[in-house]
């Protein structure tokens, strides 16, 4: 804590400030910042959520099927179209601020930010094709 | 002492499970949560799928991949709890709450990918 | 073109106020005037009682960063023509103590930028007979950028986890201590690390990324921390895993 200065007339009373709660209603980056931090939350619905899909492969076509048509139901479909648009979005935002916290030097010269954003978008896009790749056209 | 140490761990384990997540969970999710069972695309079949599940590799990785995931969702939730609700006094809960949850999770995910025929 | 704009200045006088109050001011609003000149109008011609604090007013010794319609901004920078026609809300900077009117109490600050150690810091010092220290120009440019802080805590005003903390040790601070870790010269890495590691050092940041967007000066501060999070956890395993001794 700061130290507490004795009060007198030729040191008066500081004005103190609390920090509101809604602090992070009150300026659109911050709203932007919590958002990009409540991903977090649907990263760990998305681990469950394939969780349940191994286990429902576990025990055999039928509940296979079953788990596909219950991912069809209004409520889990809702859940996994908010879920993609979050996880795109820790993504993109991810990938964006690389640069700020890796500097790559090649000898001399510093690798341009713009080099690092792109080439991790690029891995994305390689993994994800990758990922389709060995889960398409095998029915 | 072991706060000092477990810090920079945690943010490390966070970093990586960001890493993966962005680069897997999207095409993931574009695929099992959207694409396959609204039947866009042809869904692999149970059986391909438990071939690709049953492979040593897939059992250790997805272990392994499930805990970065919850860990990475654990300790930013820890922060956003410390921040958005200024709940600091509650510090001991939460982090038993999100790194237990956390661990609870990924023992469930190894337990149901050793449990794969 | 606007003749004139109001500024709503913030007011508060601890002898006779309990708590803040605004105050509007109309002043001239030429095309070159900043903020500063509006407040400097209000001291010279209406208002004599105002108080703020103000330098150089080109952007260089920090002094004058005050809270302009809910920005943090120096106001020898902030164009009155670009809040036309206004009013233009003058705040103190936030996250400080208001001693009077737009005046902050900075101490807190003063005594972080001091904890992290900003010198160079040598095992040994070289004898004066051995010249100068001697660097490149590629070492220079290391760390340059981290060098241009003009200490206008503008950076902690933006950052919501000091707002949240005042324990934090924030991110000009920070930035400094990169500086000083990153020139050549300096071998006092280990040193800063102690007083850095701590919960209220880096570990506290959670990457908003506002301070570097405020700085007037590029430093970047959010990717000084970045950065320093990363060879910190490094520095953090290697010593798990072969520990020197305490």
């Amino acid at each position: 804590m700061r130290e507490e200065p004795a009060y007198t007339e030729f040191h008066p009373r500081w004005l103190r400030h609390p920090t509101s709660t809604y602090w992070w209603l009150q300026r659109r980056a911050y709203f932007v910042f919590v958002l990009r931090e409540m991903t977090s939350v649907f990263v760990a619905w998305s681990t469950m959520y394939l969780l349940l899909l191994v286990r429902a492969v576990t025990r055999g076509d039928a509940a296979y099927q079953e788990f596909l048509d219950w991912s069809t139901g209004p409520g889990v479909l809702l859940l996994n179209v908010v879920t993609l648009g979050f996880v795109l979005f820790h993504a993109i935002t991810w990938f964006n601020l690389a640069p700020q916290a890796l500097v790559v030097k090649v000898g001399r010269i510093t690798v341009p930010g713009f080099l690092i954003a792109a080439s991790n978008f690029a891995a994305w896009m390689v993994v994800s094709a990758l990922v389709a790749w060995l889960l398409l056209g095998r029915s | 002492m072991a706060r000092r140490t477990v810090e920079p761990l945690l943010w490390i384990l966070f970093s990586a499970g960001g890493v993966l997540a962005a680069l897997l969970i999207p095409v993931l999710m574009l695929l099992f949560g959207l694409a396959f069972p609204l039947g866009w695309l042809a869904a692999p079949g149970d059986d391909t799928l438990l071939l690709l599940l049953s492979h040593p590799l897939a059992r250790v990785g997805g272990s392994f991949l499930c805990l970065l995931w919850l860990l990475h969702a654990a300790h930013r939730l820890r922060y956003t709890l410390y921040d958005g609700l200024q709940i600091k006094h509650l510090d001991g809960v939460i982090n038993l709450v999100c790194y237990g949850g956390a661990i609870v999770g990924s023992a469930w995910a190894a337990y149901l990918l050793w449990r794969v025929p | 073109m606007v003749d004139r704009i109001t500024l709503e200045v913030a007011r508060y006088r601890p002898e006779a106020d309990s708590g803040p109050t605004f105050q509007e001011y109309e002043v001239p609003c030429p095309r070159d005037w900043v903020v500063l000149d509006g407040l400097n109008y209000v001291k010279d011609r209406l208002d004599g009682t105002l108080s703020y604090r103000w330098s150089c007013r080109m952007g260089i010794c920090g002094s004058c960063g005050m809270t302009v319609n809910g920005e943090p901004k120096l106001t020898c920078a902030a164009f009155l023509a670009d809040y036309a026609p206004g009013p233009v809300r003058v705040e103190p900077l936030q996250n400080f103590p208001i001693i009077r009117d737009l005046v902050v109490e900075i101490g807190d600050f003063m005594k972080k930028l001091v904890s992290v150690k900003p010198w160079i810091i040598r095992d040994e010092a070289q004898p004066l007979s051995a010249g100068e220290y001697l660097q490149t120009p590629d070492e220079l440019h290391d760390y340059k950028q981290f060098s241009m802080c003009i200490n206008c805590m503008l950076c902690y005003a933006a950052c919501p986890i000091y707002g949240l903390d005042p324990k934090f040790i924030g991110p000009a601070a920070i930035a400094l201590a990169q500086r000083y870790n990153l020139d050549s010269r300096d071998q006092g890495a280990a040193e800063r690390l102690e007083i850095l590691s701590e919960h209220e050092g880096i570990w506290g940041c959670t990457f908003v990324g506002e301070c570097t967007k405020v700085c007037p000066k590029n430093v970047d501060p959010a990717g000084a921390i970045q950065r320093y999070k990363l060879h910190a956890a490094v520095e953090s395993l290697k010593s798990f895993f072969a520990p020197r001794g305490a």
